[in-house]
């Protein structure tokens, strides 16, 4: 396969994107050949997402063409881009909670009978066809609400079938997909190029970037910097395209004089979400917590936030028991939680950068009654220097920010707050490979500093990067606590899918 | 560059498209009656604009932290019977803080069902309009109420008497408005209506208490229901138990023209009262320009339901084109 005798699918020319404030793009120039996984990759804020919200209608460019084929477009909205034939799948979910699938996936293109009718049966046939395809285990009458993350995100890709697509764009598909969903999604993607479809791929994660796509294009700080061919690179030249270094990405390997125990559970139950969990965690210690999605992670950490009422079981704080029935409690205890969904749970959208960062300790940060604006402002500063935040001053509102940057502000948020112990869920979830190596680097110091820290994480490397013990949860029950020592990627994934009961620890 | 300047220009007019509006129409009216813009005339109107600006101040609390209060028209009924009658049986001393307690109680209760037990508020506030009506047609066993003696007391001064030449009710809406202008932007307790508003789980994730800050939120609104209730019966030293009636939905006009979001998490007090004075000043406008009372009351709400649809469309577009 030649790329001199075949034509792009798609093609981008100089395009320039400006906000107040920000030159988001600087002139970017893009080719997709059809049946090709382009991956676009590039640090938090570098431009992706703009780039292809411009290619899905939602932006307007400054400057620039765009080419499907050999002809010049303008895409005037989304609706314009998809019947032109570019279906964009969106980094933060879009849809309507309180529809169902089946109204979802054909959003503003429901089937019609006479006199405007929507055709009921055509259109749960049709999406039961798509959600079939996409080995989804829920059908079309579902309502989305009630849908888990990583089933939404199917809806989603399932929106992208009900045309006939020239090019798929995927802004960060896998971010809150499981292992197996992965695959799925993997298996549509191959399906696509199969026949012919162009397809943009942006995500963070190396692995898969190496595994799905045949050329890589990056983007830094809004320009262009370059396309390589998958099969000619390697992981460290294309880090080095995108933040101008190599990275650091060996285990934890390090071990710090550890202090007093800071927290104790004891035979903590929550329902049927987890039972009888017991650890303990000392002061300048990381403790990861590794499992599948569903495993009950998430579910342990919001209880000892105050977000749950334990069914059974103890906590103690240094040494003394502690009831803890709200986040105002925990927070009280030294407590400090950075959820797993930021733009539900982390994050007031609407709300500036800095009022978001002091949200949680705005009562402290008063001179007389009223929020002192310089404290404020020196929190915010402090954690952007120290996060590298990327945005044009403290009044930008945190909508407005780049998924990662978002991200950023709310560990800013939690770490601001100097808590004893500090769990972590999915603390970078969508973060670029430079500042995700410096969130590690900044867990391993924030343990060294004399933080408890807990990291609840999907991604294996990461676990194991950060922890200096790792515990391993299948199905609601802590199967068995590793030491940095003990644990190898093998014994840890049989922990985990509930195979080594019978070696466990109590 | 020319091009990037007519781009902010214009962004600027969508933003403050009601602002443009209003003053085109001003305009418009300045030149169809000169009296209009007659300084006796501005005067009238923003003094007889101060008692449903004073209620939308509080108002802007509540809608600011994502609900709604239609109670604050019956309620404010309740505070001036209540405050007429107690004037005769206790002095105008003791039926002042009285009548303020008994409405606080009022709002505490409506903030109760609505912050602690999440009750929607919409149906809330509509069972309390009704409930507070009844409760003031018991009071007043149906009658209308009047102080006795109108001559020989004080507490006419406060809606009727003026300071420096600036009218009673001008004044303390004046205040009333920088004092809580000042709470809802720098205090603590202003953050996190804003919070809770804009993302009532993540101000929770946050620590912050979502119950008390909207309970707190409808005692902000009943304390101005009771000032309103306070400078209306001062200002006509009797009433009918149906003075109120209505003006919840001009409140709620007045907050929402002025900018504030339905959806919660925006909106200032600076902004509630340029909405007040916009409604004070197109009802004017169409009474001078000669218009029925009745007419006027069909334009107002076209002109409310059109900036209704302009926030929910803004909105809309933003949901659609979601950011990342
Ligand atoms: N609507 C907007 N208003 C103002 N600035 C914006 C807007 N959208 C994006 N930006 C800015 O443009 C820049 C590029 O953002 P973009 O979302 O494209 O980054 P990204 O490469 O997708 O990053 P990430 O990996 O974090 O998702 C950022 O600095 C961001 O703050
Ligand atoms: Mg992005």
């Amino acid at each position: 396969m030649t790329d001199q005798d075949r034509k792009p699918a798609l093609r981008l020319e100089g395009i320039v994107k400006t906000f107040p404030g920000v030159r988001a793009l600087d002139g970017v120039s893009l080719s997709v050949m059809p049946g090709e996984v382009h991956a676009l990759m590039g640090e938090n804020g570098a431009g992706k997402s703009t780039l292809m919200k411009v290619l899905g209608g939602l932006h307007q460019p400054n400057e620039g063409r765009i080419f499907i084929g050999d002809e010049p477009v303008v895409m005037g909205s989304p609706m314009d881009a998809k019947a032109k034939g570019v279906v964009f799948i969106h980094q933060e979910l879009s849809l309507a909670e309180e529809l169902s699938v089946a109204e979802n996936i054909y959003l503003g293109q429901l089937p019609r009978k006479s006199f405007g009718r929507v055709d009921w049966t055509r259109l749960h046939a049709d999406s039961d066809a798509i959600l079939k395809r996409l080995n989804c285990g829920f059908g079309s009458g579902a309502i989305v609400g009630e849908l888990s993350i990583a089933n939404m995100q199917m809806v989603e890709i399932a929106r992208a079938l009900t045309v006939d697509a020239k090019a798929v764009i995927f802004d960060e598909p896998t971010a809150s997909l499981t292992d197996a969903e992965k695959v799925v999604l993997f298996e549509v993607i191959a399906d696509l190029r199969k026949q012919g479809v162009g397809i943009v791929y942006i995500s963070h994660r190396m692995e898969e970037i190496f595994r799905i796509s045949d050329r890589i294009s990056v983007l830094r700080d809004g320009a262009y910097r370059g396309t390589l061919k998958t099969a000619e690179t390697d992981e460290d030249e294309v880090t080095r395209l995108m933040i101008g270094r190599s990275l650091d990405l060996s285990r934890n390997a390090e071990h710090v004089e550890l202090g007093d125990v800071a927290l104790e559970v004891r035979g903590l139950s929550c329902g049927k979400l987890f039972h009888d969990v017991s650890f303990d965690l000392r002061a300048g210690e990381v403790l990861g917590f590794y499992g599948l999605v569903g495993a009950g992670r998430t579910e342990i950490a919001e209880t000892l936030f105050g977000l749950r009422t334990p069914t059974a079981g103890k906590i103690l704080l240094k040494g003394r028991e502690v009831t803890i029935h709200s986040p105002m409690d925990a927070i009280a205890h030294g407590l400090s939680l950075v959820p797993e969904d930021r733009k539900s749970q982390g994050l007031i959208l609407g709300m500036n950068c800095r009022d978001n960062i002091t949200l949680p300790q705005v009562d402290d940060l008063t001179a007389g009654p009223f929020v002192s604006d310089g404290a404020e402002i020196a929190i915010f500063d402090q954690y952007r220097d120290r996060l590298d935040i990327k945005t044009p001053s403290w009044r930008q509102l945190v909508g407005n920010l780049s998924g990662g940057n978002q991200q950023k502000i709310v560990i800013g948020k939690w770490l601001s707050m100097r808590p004893e112990v500090l769990i972590v869920d999915e603390p970078t979830r969508g973060i670029d490979v430079g500042s995700k190596s410096e969130i590690h680097n900044l867990i391993r110091e924030l343990a060294k500093s004399g933080y408890a820290v807990i990291v609840i994480s999907s991604e294996m490397p990461e676990v194991l990067r950060v922890s200096d013990r790792v515990a391993a949860m299948y199905s609601g029950k802590l199967m068995r606590i590793f030491t940095a020592d003990e644990v190898t990627e093998d014994n840890l994934v049989q922990a985990i899918s509930g195979l080594s009961e019978n070696s466990r620890v109590a | 560059m020319a091009d990037e300047r007519t781009k902010q220009v214009g962004a600027f007019l969508a933003r403050q498209g009601i602002l443009v509006a209003f003053v085109l129409f001003m305009i418009g009216f300045a030149l169809a009656n000169h009296r209009f813009v007659a300084i006796d005339n501005i005067l009238g109107v923003v003094r007889s604009s101060a008692i449903l600006g004073v209620m939308a101040l509080g108002v802007t609390f509540v809608v600011i932290s994502g609900n709604l209060d239609l109670s604050v028209g019956s309620m404010m009924s309740f505070s001036t019977i209540v405050v007429l009658d107690l004037h005769d049986k206790l002095g105008p001393a003791l039926a002042i803080p009285a009548m303020f307690a008994m409405t606080l109680a009022l709002g505490a209760l409506i903030g109760f069902l609505v912050g602690y037990l999440r009750l929607n508020s919409l149906i809330v506030t509509l069972g309390m309009l009704s409930a507070i009506h009844g409760l003031t047609l018991t009071y007043s066993g149906g009658k209308n109420m009047d102080i006795a003696d109108k001559a020989g007391t004080w507490f006419g001064g406060i809606g009727r008497g003026s300071v420096l030449g600036i009218p009673g009710p001008i004044l303390i809406f004046g205040l009333l408005a920088l004092v809580l202008g000042v709470t809802l932007a720098k205090t603590p307790f202003g953050r996190k209506v804003y919070a809770v508003g804009g993302n009532g789980t993540a101000a929770i994730f946050s620590g912050i208490p979502r119950a008390r800050v909207v309970f707190m939120t409808y005692l902000v609104s009943s304390f101005c229901v009771a000032t309103a209730g306070l400078l209306q019966a001062s200002r006509s030293l009797g009433s009918q138990n149906t003075v109120g009636q209505g003006l919840e939905l001009e409140v709620l006009a007045a907050v929402i023209l002025g900018g504030a979001s339905l959806l919660g998490g925006s909106g200032t007090v600076f902004k509630t009262v340029v909405g007040v004075l916009i409604l004070g000043f197109i009802q004017n406008g169409l009474l001078l320009v000669g218009l029925e009372f009745y007419v006027q009351y069909v334009v107002t709400w076209i002109i409310i339901i059109l900036a209704v649809w302009l926030d929910v469309a803004a909105k809309r577009g933003r949901i659609l084109s979601p950011i990342a």
